[in-house]
């Protein structure tokens, strides 16, 4: 008899085993050794993050550990890897890196827990005041901001010794380049896609209008929208537009520049350090100037970027992912990220710190775009509102500006209601 | 014939025939569960969230809205749109294959040298991963990385217009599909007696008459399971069009609105609706094909039609 029950009895007894280990690994620790935390984050080639992770982790004195996990390299990857675990109620994720437009998303879904108390004290103290706006929704904090970002203008100075200060002047610098032969291409996200609504949203904001109504309920538009698109078409039917203007994004931009067919470009910080170490020629003559104005009087209003930190609804660990959170976030692991990840603080007093100065010669310029910095619209129906803008305004050649503002007008107020479909 | 015969028997069973077909179904029925498992029940779930007004986002709005979200879909212009891409796409892109595919299996079946170099070369884009080709034809078509956009009059994108990006995407299908469609029609080459073409050849008809009167009605099941196969695969294109456009420019395609829908706007009613409506076409699709034209699997009911 036992010699008959025995292969059956141990492949039982193995799959018993590897359950158990199993369950095991899943609880994250909870016998002895510290409790293992699962941070979600866009993939950082850098290390900052990983080192963020691994000194946090040191200095809990054994009580947790922050296991880093990459996300998809685009943000609506990101989102939908995000959305796919908390729609599940995944209890593995602890805390999570959101694009600054999902946390009134996230929070609206119950996706997120909000932060009060002395942890909320801790989170906006020294925070920018813009970047704190993005990870507040129906005036609750749901998110603690970890890195912010802006956009500036880079140029060429020995193709424009003066930078432009609006749109007109860049678009007649480029126009002389061009008569002269010169490389005179303005680099800018034009493609079908987030980025041609961030672009349209800072026109907007800068030429003194929103997307959204203050309430975010419906949308505003109106006279700026109409001479944002204005800008939008002149720019594309230019003798400066690239002529892969329609499927540009941010990395695109940056190439161009790098390859030296392009004289401007509209683009986050990242593109200094890579052109430093993709062409030091061309980086020797590479600048920045505070992103063109609509009009002369009145400085740009750049649109905000940059991930808060949220702590997930169905984290058994919610104590300490908060804990964890705040040590993620302070300032010596937003030194790191800006100095090796190129991404600029949401802490305030960093950008006056000789620690990051003396490698961020941009600092003061990008701190200015912060401070005057216009939000994305917040509403938990971002995403769609986005695609209906990104929609209407692509190619951005064929932008007529009254028409295109009128139909955007319906197709935003659908989509915040979130009826009908998105294109 | 046949049917006078088949009543009786249906009438009168044996004990031992019974019990055949009790057999029958308990060695069918694990594969019957799977089916319904796999299949079933996410086309029933699909049905039935088609019907409800369900957001990700807005959770506490859910509710049964009966055929709401129907309505919102067929009244809206975006789907139109997709629609007509994804028609236009299916056409043209399967046409073109099926002259090509019906040349390639020409040179296939009567190549003598070399016959495995050739039929391997053949093959080469049907092995190679699709989202893989379609990334190496959006970089070939991008200025500034791309070879072939290098032979183009400087300063054009092909893949922002919106014909030509369908062109291209046209093009992406039938560069990959091809193969697959010359080796079915190289298969239905094989029914082909030798003697029945001997014989007209020596009726003196020339290549285009024995092409037109004796080789392809011969491999009509062959031809129509292949049309049935790859009109079905092309009215679902995703993959080409996602990594080559992503859909802007209007070159999205019903499957592509299904996704968007679901997955970036979370709107699983919406989503849903497009979902059934997509299925309601590609049954329309095999149904057409299998009720009209009488297409079946080769040795099936269609060979002999």
């Amino acid at each position: 008899m036992p010699k008959r029950r025995s292969p059956r009895a141990r492949p039982a007894a193995l799959v018993l085993t590897l359950a158990l280990a199993l369950t095991a690994c899943g609880s994250g620790g909870s016998g002895a050794g510290p409790t293992t935390l699962d941070w979600y984050n866009f993939p950082d080639d850098s290390g900052a993050l990983q080192q963020a992770a691994d000194t946090c982790g040191q200095a809990s004195g054994g009580r947790y550990a922050i296991r880093y996990n990459k996300l998809p390299r685009t943000a609506d990857g990101q989102r939908q890897q995000l959305v796919r675990r908390l729609a599940a109620h995944d209890a593995g994720v602890d805390i999570m890196g959101l694009d600054v437009t999902w946390a009134p998303e996230f929070a609206e879904a119950g996706w997120i827990r909000e932060w009060t108390g002395a942890q909320k004290e801790q989170v906006t103290a020294d925070t920018l005041p813009a970047a704190l706006r993005t990870a507040t929704w129906k005036d609750r904090l749901y998110a603690a901001p970890y890195n912010s970002n802006t956009q500036l203008l880079w140029y060429r100075d020995d193709l424009t010794p003066s930078p432009p200060r609006t749109w007109a002047e860049l678009l007649a610098q480029a126009d002389a380049l061009a008569k002269d032969g010169k490389p005179h291409d303005i680099e800018v996200q034009g493609a079908q896609y987030e980025g041609l609504t961030v672009w349209f949203n800072t026109l907007v904001g800068s030429a003194g209008g929103a997307v959204l109504t203050t309430d975010a309920t419906a949308p505003a538009l109106g006279a700026p929208a109409v001479t944002a698109a204005g800008i939008i078409r002149e720019l594309a039917r230019s003798a400066a537009a690239d002529p892969s203007l329609a499927n540009q994004m941010e990395d695109q931009n940056r190439l161009a520049l790098e390859s030296g067919t392009a004289a401007f470009e509209v683009n986050y910080p990242f593109v200094y350090p890579a052109m430093k170490a993709d062409r030091p020629d061309l980086f020797a003559h590479f600048r920045w100037a505070p992103y063109p104005a609509v009009t002369p009087d009145r400085p740009a209003a750049v649109t905000i970027g940059g991930i808060d930190l949220a702590v997930g609804a169905y984290s058994r660990h919610p104590d300490l992912a908060r804990e964890a959170t705040l040590c993620l976030r302070n300032r010596d692991n937003q030194l790191v990220n800006a100095l090796r990840g190129g991404l600029p603080p949401s802490l305030r007093s960093l950008y006056t710190a000789p620690e990051l100065t003396a490698d961020y010669p941009f600092a003061a310029e990008v701190l200015a775009a912060l401070e005057s910095a216009s939000l994305r619209p917040q509403t938990p129906a971002y995403q769609n509102v986005s695609i209906a803008i990104a929609h209407a305004l692509s190619p951005p050649s064929a932008v007529d500006p009254e028409h295109t503002v009128a139909a955007l007008h319906g197709q935003i107020g659908d989509a915040l209601g979130s009826k009908g479909l998105i294109p | 014939m046949t049917v006078t015969a088949e009543i009786p028997t249906r009438a009168k069973i044996s004990e031992g025939s019974r019990q055949e077909r009790r057999l029958g179904w308990l060695l069918c029925a694990p594969a019957v569960l799977v089916m319904t498992a796999v299949t079933a029940y996410p086309i029933g779930y699909a049905v039935y969230l088609s019907l409800q007004r369900y957001d990700l986002r807005f959770p506490q709005r859910a509710r049964f809205v009966w055929f709401d979200n129907y309505a919102a879909v067929l009244s809206s212009s975006y789907w139109w749109q997709a629609l007509w891409v994804t028609v236009l796409i299916t056409a043209v892109s399967v046409t073109i294959e099926l002259v090509l595919g019906l040349a390639l299996a020409l040179v296939m079946h009567r190549t003598i040298l070399w016959r495995g170099a050739v039929r391997t070369s053949v093959l080469v884009p049907y092995g190679i991963v699709t989202v893989v080709a379609a990334y190496s034809w959006q970089y070939a078509w991008t200025p500034g990385t791309g070879y072939l956009a290098g032979l183009l009059p400087p300063g054009s994108a092909p893949l922002t217009d919106h014909w030509q990006a369908i062109g291209l995407i046209i093009l992406a299908e039938v560069w990959k599909t091809t193969p697959f469609m010359a080796l079915l029609l190289l298969a239905g080459l094989a029914l082909v007696p030798e003697e029945t073409v001997r014989a007209a050849q020596v009726d003196g008809a020339g290549f285009w008459q024995r092409l037109r009167l004796v080789v392809l009605p011969l491999m009509k099941p062959a031809i129509l399971v292949a049309l049935l196969f790859r009109t079905l695969d092309a009215f679902r294109v995703f993959d080409d069009i996602y990594v080559l456009t992503g859909g802007s420019n209007n070159t999205g395609s019903v499957s592509i609105l299904g996704y968007d829908n679901l997955f970036t706007a979370l709107n699983l009613g919406i989503g849903s609706a497009i979902s059934v409506l997509i299925f309601l076409c590609v049954a329309a699709i095999a149904l057409v094909f299998v009720k009209v034209f009488g297409a079946a699997a080769p040795g099936g009911e269609g060979d002999r039609r």
